[in-house]
């Protein structure tokens, strides 16, 4: 089985990147956004594996990384839904325009 | 003489004052009368051992009183050459000073005990008197010319906060401003004279700047004489400029303005501040520098003239007043104007030092009789309650000591013998007739003056008409209020048999006084004429008086109206310095100062309203700003900074 070079696996990361990027800017449901987010963080996930993979393959700090990475985003989720489930008690809604009060 | 005794008798007033001020409203109101008093009656006792000590016991040297400066501290020291000291300077004109201010304040206190009874800041006016007597004290107690200079702003403080105690009342305000005003103007001129004669002397100290500004051939002496400024020498400005200081306290002409107004303040205030004490500041200074004055003719002069000047215009002015406490206001104005004059008509030493002995004795029995006479006021007042002459009369029946008490005042400032004011006018008018005959035969004719509108008052208050007492309070007043009066009457009787040439005169030397029956016919004739004249316009209720003051015309109404010097100070004020100086002052701040300001607020008010719509609330224009910035940086790390 011949090992999939490390340019698709980089044009793959660089996909789901921009997809998510997209997605951050373009939704306006605040819960697409926090999906847009995973989005990203799952491309930076997958960099750090396919470098760690392919450049180092003695070493295991990419690994490392990719699991506190994970960790992180659980974490990140749980509170972003505890924001969202306020801003929907406060604002009746999840669109991110409606929540727009703290201005000038 | 112990040196603790001298700095209680300031310091007791003192504490009465800080302690009623802070704890008094709340904690001792029912007390604090009693408090100020007992703080004050110590004080007269220890007064009256000092002067005892002093005049008695203390060393002479060559028969004369020495100047004793005590518990003498150096309290700013500015350069090794220019220090101020605060010390306590005995001679014979504080000693005698000190005598006269605890023994009228506490008669003051204790008459205040019933006149101020049931009042609502009770505590804060005893406080009061208690900050004021202890500025007093310790203005004549002042061994340099700074020192004076402190405490002649304390009392001017204290009689502000005394003229304006009933706040509520908008005229009280009025005048306690104007007095405060005034006085404060003078003493701008005060100020300034200070500031000569001690950066010619290099001195504040009264001893050093006498024995430098004296001594013909010092230094100093030559420096100030030679500085001259529109042609008159440094020493006379500096003297003249101090005299201000002096004429705006004691309410000479032309800045007497204040004094008439300042009778807003409660009765037994008027009777301490604006009589006995405060008011004679101005002569007290001119008597601390009098050798400097005596060597300076142009600036004695001008004492002398103001001192007439004011005696005369204010005795007229008295004649047709209808208010009692203006009245003895304005006697008071004229009272203190004789002892003016009475000063620069002496030179300094011996025979010719009559005027200064004659000056300090006028200080000291008007003290007493002139106290008495608004003390008596006060209780009129009370009984009353009007302050208006036509409002009275007939009362000897419901006052009768008061009546008595007031009728030995009259005949105290009227000169009649043998009551105190015949002794000190006596001298007065001896001084002036040696010295200078005009002077002498203007005195006189004020003298007259004097007496016929002192008994004006007393006539229309006693007896004239009939009373109508309404009411079911036909009692005069308690104790409280009696036993002032009484003691002043005393006073009032005993202090022309004192023999003052003994204990004060310009040089310290006994100088003999004496009565010379020939010489005082005259004015004692005068006092009779004038009193025989109020008799007979005032006694029983009739037109003549009336029929006298059309006779008058204009010139009447012109008295009446004091001769429209008040108007004249509020046409300069109001129409010159308030439209040329004040409105163009207000334009500049208006206009040139705030507009500074505002134009800062308005530009940065504008600029963040043109850049605030960054701020927009919107999370995913943020987020753009953020991975722009983060674009931005990583540009500039990876080409610019290698």
């Amino acid at each position: 089985m011949s090992q999939t070079p490390l340019i698709q696996i980089l044009f793959l990361s660089v996909g789901l990147f921009f997809i998510g990027m997209y997605g951050l800017f373009t939704r306006r449901n605040v819960i697409t956004i926090l999906m847009s987010i995973e989005l990203i963080l799952n491309s930076v996930n997958i960099n750090f594996i396919a470098f760690n993979k392919y450049v180092y393959p003695h070493q295991l700090e990419g690994l490392f990384f990719t699991i506190f990475i994970i960790t992180i985003a659980a974490a990140e989720a749980a509170v972003t839904i505890a924001i969202i489930i306020n801003l929907f008690r406060s604002h009746h809604s999840v669109d991110i325009e409606d929540a727009n009060e703290l201005k000038w | 003489m112990n040196e603790y005794y001298v700095a209680l008798i300031p310091g007791l007033p003192l504490a009465s004052f800080v302690l009623l001020g802070i704890f008094g409203r709340k904690y001792l109101k029912e007390f604090s009368g009693t408090i100020g008093t007992l703080a004050l009656l110590v004080s007269c006792v220890l007064s009256l051992l000092v002067a005892k000590s002093y005049f008695f016991d203390a060393e002479k040297i060559n028969g004369a009183y020495q100047s004793i400066v005590l518990m003498n501290h150096t309290w700013l020291s500015f350069t090794p050459n220019i220090s101020i000291q605060i010390g306590a300077m005995i001679d014979p004109i504080s000693v005698m000073m000190l005598v006269v201010v605890t023994f009228v304040s506490l008669m003051v206190h204790i008459f205040s005990l019933e006149y101020m009874k049931g009042e609502e800041r009770f505590a804060t006016y005893y406080a009061f008197l208690g900050l004021f007597t202890f500025s007093m004290l310790g203005l004549v107690l002042s061994s340099n010319i700074f020192q004076i200079y402190m405490f002649w702003e304390l009392v001017g403080v204290s009689s502000f906060l005394l003229i304006g105690y009933y706040y509520e009342k908008p005229s009280a305000v009025a005048a306690s401003k104007k007095a405060f005003i005034v006085t404060r103007f003078a003493d701008l001129g005060f100020l300034i004279g200070i500031l000569i004669l001690s950066f010619h002397a290099e001195t504040l100290d009264f001893k050093l700047l006498i024995a430098k500004l004296t001594n013909l051939q010092s230094p100093e002496y030559l420096s100030i004489t030679t500085g001259s400024f529109l042609g008159v020498s440094a020493l006379t400005w500096g003297l003249c400029l101090i005299f201000m200081g002096g004429a705006g306290k004691s309410a000479m002409f032309p800045l007497h303005i204040w004094l008439p107004d300042a009778m807003e303040g409660p009765t037994p205030v008027s009777a301490l501040i604006h009589a006995a004490t405060m008011v004679v500041a101005g002569v007290f200074l001119v008597a601390r520098l009098f050798p400097i004055f005596s060597n300076t003719e142009a600036a004695l002069h001008l004492v002398g003239y103001v001192g007439i000047i004011s005696s005369m215009f204010a005795a007229i002015i008295a004649c047709t007043q209808t208010d009692i406490k203006r009245v003895l206001a304005f006697s008071t104005m004229s009272q203190i104007g004789y002892m003016m004059f009475s000063l620069s008509m002496a030179k300094y030493g011996g025979e010719n030092g009559l005027g200064y002995l004659a000056s300090m004795f006028h200080l000291f029995t008007h003290a007493f009789f002139k106290s008495l006479m608004f003390l008596g006021a006060g209780v009129i007042i009370h009984f009353v309650h009007n302050n208006d002459m036509s409002a009275m009369g007939g009362l000897r029946k419901y006052l009768p000591v008061t009546n008595i008490t007031f009728l030995i005042g009259c005949l105290a400032i009227s000169g009649i013998p043998p009551f105190a004011g015949f002794f000190s006018k006596e001298e007065i008018l001896t001084a002036c007739f040696h010295e200078n005959k005009t002077m002498y035969w203007l005195a006189l004719i004020t003298s007259g003056v004097t007496a016929f509108y002192m008994f004006r008052l007393y006539f229309s208050i006693f007896w004239n008409k009939e009373a109508h007492v309404h009411g079911d309070h036909h009692h005069e007043a308690g104790w409280a209020m009696k036993l002032p009066l009484i003691l002043l009457a005393i006073c009032s009787i005993g202090a022309g048999l004192v023999p003052f040439g003994q204990f004060v005169s310009s040089d310290g030397l006994v100088l003999p006084t004496h009565v010379d029956l020939g010489f005082s016919a005259l004015p004692v004739t005068l006092a009779v004429i004038g009193i025989a004249i109020a008799w007979m316009l005032y006694k029983n209720e009739n037109s003549k008086s009336s029929a006298v003051a059309a006779s008058l015309g204009g010139l009447y109404t012109a008295i009446y109206k004091k001769f429209y010097i008040d108007e004249l100070y509020i046409f300069v004020t109001k129409k010159i310095l308030f439209n040329l100086v004040g409105r163009p002052a207000a334009w500049i701040d208006t206009n040139i100062i705030n507009g500074t300001v505002n134009l800062t607020a308005s530009v940065t008010a504008s600029i963040s309203e043109t850049i605030k719509g960054i701020q927009s609330g919107r999370l995913q224009q943020y987020l753009l700003y953020f991975f722009g910035g983060v674009a931005t940086l990583a540009l500039i790390f990876i080409y610019l900074i290698k």
